[in-house]
């Protein structure tokens, strides 16, 4: 029995000073191998006395599962280092940039026409496109303003020939809309407009409108206040921005108001952006003139409608603190990177 | 338009501040721009007389001068050209202030200087610096400055909106202040000139449709060289009207007050008698201004005997105008038809104040209080004996004043309130408009007469603007319009196309917006042949033409950040293109083509900086896979085809067609254009139709099959020239619908291959839907497959 004792005492220490998996195998094949030492004890076994026998074998056995669970345990050992040094090795640096992750971005004006639809499309207006070379019927004449009438002044277009020309504002849109479809008609119609105007930090001789166009059997002034008072708060996310509506005159809607908000630098106290008059104008608004409708086939005793058209350029530059409308021409990567 | 505070309130004095007055005006639609004061600040500055003038005994151009303040004489120091004894002039005192400055006794050249003697720039009245500001003789020695030349006055800058042409005039703009604030206003008394000579100068109406009124009158022996009153120069040059002479003078400040444009002929200068017509083209009339116009054949003219005299409403002609040598005049104060002088200044290059209100309009009823109020002032300065009023008129071409139904219903339609009669009426009257009420069962309506000043209310619309104008637009109620909560229609097969931008961007793509018109050079150079539409009035000839594609506008994108060492660049764009007419100056709107477009521009690196990628330059197969990610939206055929375009290099430029429709193009830029650019690096160009890139095919969801799929992998080498697309069009056509995928996965050229052939590598994928394909069946179909590439490309197998 304590050769027993004694082997498997060799064999612990062997296990546990053994260097690695290779170590281990030869250990297991020496105490637990065809020819191993326990093995040889097990067959010697039929030697002894019969009565010593099963105790004997019991303690052969309890010596061999022990050194298999020593050789088990350290193995696990060895392998547990071996996959902690294989992760090491792996390990990276997981601060270093990614592959191909960078994207390009929107036009600022974009994200503000963009948002503008959606505002108009939530509560159900279509949005509709215009072309930029109009005719003088659709650009002046159908909107009231005849040849020679002085608001044309105001108007600086740039000619092709004496009909035609690029568009000076989306209104011609209103006129296009109304030539095709029955009220009750909500559309909106964003797009590029054309005055000669040569390029400074305040105007550009390309530049882009909105325009709105609200037509039905009910729709009066108080719906534009309405209108254009919750668009502007939505849009420049403020419940409390104050708005006023000042007399004005477009030929082509009547009473007409311009807009004003309260300037969202200063908040109406006074700032080099609003002149110091804590008010930025920002839109032309009114009721569409009767003769408009007329114009355009539509009955002006039964149906009333109003139409505004706004500059999402000076939105942009509001919105975003933009301070030379050039930028949006230029299209330096330096700037137009700081949208997305 | 530009007023005197201070005149106006000569007319109408609400008790309310400057800055409220001018609230008050912007808020009733007669806008501000802004004011400025008359004068800077000055104090402790009076009327002083120069009177004894001496050469400084050390300085020769300083004179030392005795001044007297009204009760001492002080002695100043001057350098001032004009100083000389007995001119009156500002001067400040010891202890004045003129602006920022502080005037102390000094010493000049040893000479004890006490006080100032000053410009009007010196006193912040205008720039003028060449000489002291003289003052008229009856000024009271020892007055105020400030007080004497009524300097506690703001000039208004008011932009009038065209309809509102009758507050162009000081007395309009009084009765509006008036009827907004509820004061009454003085109005100038009309009077009555006695005239004193019989002389008359006949007057002929030839076109009395677009000049139906012309009152005028004679004035003789008037003394030219009578000095204009200060005061009135004053109101004229804070109107931003310069003094000329007393005649010219007074038709101004009666224009200004009154809003009469009139004129004044040099009696004697003029032949038989006036006669106002059209004109016929190419006469000729040398204007006040000193220029020679050649006339159109619709402009309204004032002629004599020898011809021309004026263009009608717009300007004087120079050999019949008031000069240093006038004895006797004739006065004209007409009314003419706003269409008929409308545009006739600007087309000539022109402008004048009498044909911005004419254009616009005046009360066709002022005619003759403005010649009498002119004839009046005209005689307290210049003198003279004044004739009887000449007023030639055709009634029936004047305007009338309308009756215009105002129907209490139509007021609240429209505004989206009831407003009471009691209310609108009180307006109306403050308006000074007239009216009469009719009631009938909850239908009251009036019928209102505007006066002739408010010619620009002619509707119903026009009385309710003005209704709504004087309730106040801010006093209106505010409502969010109702509407039935009618879905609309919404296409699935529409691809929107913030879906494409945003497929953009993630591929690395900026959006940019260009000018619709862009330079012809550059135009010219991407593209010869084409003809791009020309502007008539282009702001500028690198702004002269329409675009006939976007890469123009992105081509000078790109140079511009090329230029600020951005290398990699990326730039997207999408809008109008235009396309050519023949002759763009009979064109109509349908000749003309526009037409949204989708364009890109790639140029530099694959990929951004990075330690993980490699730094090589892009090819066509990028630019390719970035448009093919967008047209994979569609999940429709698209065919790609090598073309010969100008702006791109042959071999490497494609055109793009979807069920053999044009979508668009893709390719390199062409070297020629590139190094004309003076771009270091290869440019890829694309630009798709929106029309055929927006229409996906919407989903209809095939089966899914159970049954395993077999990939076999085969190579062939054929000639270059056989075309990717047309290997594997050749494999589907010879194949079964159980060939599911054909990948290309090798091309190879090189080592081991004739230098004419290439190596073309494939993966086919086979499926049944219903049952699993056997070996036997694939082996028939490669086999089958390969024999038609053999016979129809010229392939062979690779081993």
């Amino acid at each position: 029995m304590s050769e027993i004792t004694a082997i498997t005492r060799i064999a612990r220490q062997a296990i546990e000073t053994a260097k690695d998996i290779t170590d281990l195998e030869v250990l297991r094949v020496q105490y637990l191998g065809k020819k191993g030492e326990l093995t040889a004890l097990l067959r010697g076994l039929g030697r002894l006395p019969k009565e010593d026998r099963p105790s004997a074998g019991a303690a052969i056995n309890e010596s061999k599962g022990l050194i298999e669970d020593l050789i088990q345990v350290r193995k696990e050992q060895f392998e547990a280092a071996a996959l902690r040094e294989r992760l090491d090795a792996e390990a990276i640096d997981v601060t270093l940039r990614g592959r191909d992750g960078d994207i390009g971005g929107l036009h600022p004006v974009t994200i503000v026409l963009d948002r503008m639809e959606s505002f108009f499309r939530s509560v159900g207006y279509d949005v509709i496109e215009g072309p930029e070379i109009e005719d003088d019927y659709h650009n002046f004449e159908a909107l009231n303003l005849p040849e020679h009438h002085p608001a044309r002044a105001m108007h600086d277009t740039f000619y092709f020939n004496p009909n035609l020309l690029l568009r000076t504002h989306t209104s011609p849109a209103q006129v296009r809309t109304m030539e095709s479809n029955d009220p009750p008609i909500r559309v909106i119609c964003p797009g590029r407009c054309f005055r000669v105007d040569p390029p400074d930090p305040s105007h550009l001789p390309m530049f882009h409108q909105v325009e709105g166009l609200v037509v039905d059997s009910d729709i009066s002034f108080a719906d534009l206040k309405g209108t254009v008072e919750e668009f502007l708060r939505v849009f420049f996310e403020n419940e409390d921005l104050n708005v006023r509506f000042r007399p004005s005159y477009f030929p082509f809607t009547e009473p007409s108001a311009e807009v004003d908000v309260q300037c969202v630098h200063c908040l109406g106290k006074g700032c080099r952006v609003c002149s110091h008059t804590g008010w930025l104008e920002v839109m032309g608004s009114g009721m569409v003139h009767p003769k408009v409708l007329e114009y355009s086939g539509i009955d002006s005793e039964k149906y009333t409608g109003f139409a505004f058209g706004m500059g999402p350029d000076r939105l942009a530059m509001l919105r975003y603190g933009v301070d030379d409308l050039r930028h949006y021409l230029d299209n330096d990567l330096r700037f137009l990177e700081q949208f997305r | 338009m530009k007023f005197s505070e201070a005149w106006l309130r000569e007319f109408v004095d609400p008790p309310i501040s400057t800055r409220e007055l001018v609230h008050q005006l912007t808020m009733a639609g007669l806008e501000v721009d802004g004011f400025t004061s008359v004068a800077g600040e000055c104090s402790k500055v009076i009327v002083g007389e120069i009177i004894k003038a001496e050469i400084h005994p050390d300085a020769e151009k300083l004179l030392v001068c005795k001044v007297s303040s009204g009760h001492e004489e002080l002695q100043v120091v001057c350098g001032a050209p004009n100083a000389r004894v007995g001119i009156k002039v500002p001067f400040a005192l010891v202890g004045a202030k003129l602006g920022k400055e502080k005037i102390k006794k000094a010493k000049l050249r040893g000479v004890d200087s006490f006080g100032m003697l000053c410009s009007e720039r010196e006193l912040g009245i205008s720039d003028l610096h060449e000489g002291l500001m003289e003052l008229p003789l009856e000024a009271p020695v020892g007055e105020d400055i400030r007080h004497f030349l009524k300097l506690d006055d703001n000039i208004i800058d008011l932009d009038l909106t065209p309809n509102r042409s009758d507050c162009l005039g000081i007395v309009g703009l009084a009765r509006e202040t008036g009827l907004i604030n509820e004061i009454d206003v003085s109005y100038p008394e009309d009077r009555f000139v006695t005239p004193i000579v019989e002389d008359i100068f006949p007057v002929e109406l030839g076109d009395p449709q677009t000049c139906p009124r012309f009152v005028s009158r004679v004035l003789r022996n008037i003394n030219i060289n009578a000095l204009t009153p200060l005061g009135m120069k004053e109101k004229l040059r804070r109107s931003g009207i310069r003094s000329i002479d007393p005649v010219v003078d007074v038709t101004n400040y009666v224009m200004l007050e009154l809003n009469q444009p009139m004129h004044a002929y040099d009696l004697n200068q003029l032949k038989e008698k006036i006669v106002v017509r059209q004109s016929k083209e190419g006469e000729r009339i040398t204007l006040l201004n000193g220029e020679e116009v050649i006339l159109n054949g619709e402009t309204l003219l004032i002629t004599d005997g020898n011809g021309p005299i004026g263009i009608g409403g717009v300007m004087g002609g120079l050999t019949t105008s008031v000069t240093s040598n006038t004895k006797d005049i004739v006065l004209e104060s007409a009314w003419f038809s706003p269409s008929a002088i409308a545009g006739r200044a600007r087309y000539y290059g022109l402008s004048s104040d009498a044909a911005h209100r004419f254009e616009r309009g005046v009360d066709w009823q002022g005619q003759i209080s403005a010649i009498e109020r002119a004839t009046e002032l005209l005689i307290a300065i210049v003198g003279g004996e004044a004739g009887p009023l000449s007023h030639s008129v055709h009634s029936e071409h004047l305007p009338k004043i309308k009756d215009i139904k105002l129907r209490a219903s139509r007021v609240e339609k429209l505004l989206g309130v009831a407003i009471d009669d009691s209310t609108i009426e009180g307006i109306l009257e403050r308006l000074g408009f007239g009216f009469r009420c009719s009631k009938a069962e909850n239908n009251t309506y009036w019928i209102v007469k505007a006066p002739s000043h408010r010619f620009d209310i002619s509707i119903e619309a026009d009385l309710i603007e003005e209704i709504s104008r004087i309730y106040g637009y801010n006093s209106l109620p505010v409502r969010t319009p109702l509407t039935s909560l009618k879905m609309s229609s919404n296409d699935e097969s529409e691809i929107p196309l913030g879906r494409i931008r945003s497929q953009l961007v993630a591929r690395g793509y900026q959006e940019t917006i260009n000018y619709s018109f862009v330079d012809p050079e550059l135009e010219r150079l991407i593209d010869p042949e084409k003809e791009p539409i020309k502007l008539a009035n282009p702001l500028s000839k690198d702004m002269s033409v329409m675009r006939t594609t976007l890469w123009t506008g992105l081509l000078k994108s790109l140079i511009y950040n090329l230029n600020r060492q951005h290398e990699r660049i990326r730039l997207f764009e999408v809008g109008l293109r235009f396309g050519q007419v023949k002759d763009i100056s009979e064109a109509s709107f349908s000749d003309i083509l526009q037409e949204k477009t989708i364009a890109g521009i790639a140029c530099g690196s694959r990929h951004v900086e990075n330690w993980a990628s490699d730094r090589n330059i892009i090819d066509f197969y990028d630019v390719k896979g970035d448009l093919e990610s967008i047209l994979a939206l569609t999940s429709a055929d698209f065919e790609v085809v090598p073309v010969l375009h100008p702006t791109l290099q042959s071999g490497q430029a494609a055109e793009i067609r979807r069920e053999k429709e044009l979508v668009g193009y893709l390719g390199l830029l062409d070297p020629r254009v590139q190094q004309a650019l003076d771009i270091r690096n290869p440019v890829y160009l694309f630009e798709l139709k929106v029309g055929l890139i927006v229409n996906k095919v919407v989903a209809k969801v095939r089966s899914l099959s159970k049954f395993p799929e077999v990939r076999r992998d085969i190579a062939i080498i054929v000639d270059q020239s056989i075309s990717a697309a047309s290997v594997m069009k050749c494999v589907y056509l010879a194949t079964n619908d159980s060939l599911i995928n054909l990948k290309l996965f090798d091309v190879y050229q090189g080592k081991g291959i004739d230098p004419n052939r290439k190596s073309i590598a494939m993966g086919l994928t086979f499926r049944h839907g219903s049952r699993t394909l056997n070996d036997e069946e694939i082996n028939q179909s490669i086999i089958k497959i390969v024999s038609s590439l053999k016979s129809e490309l010229k392939a062979s197998l690779r081993d």
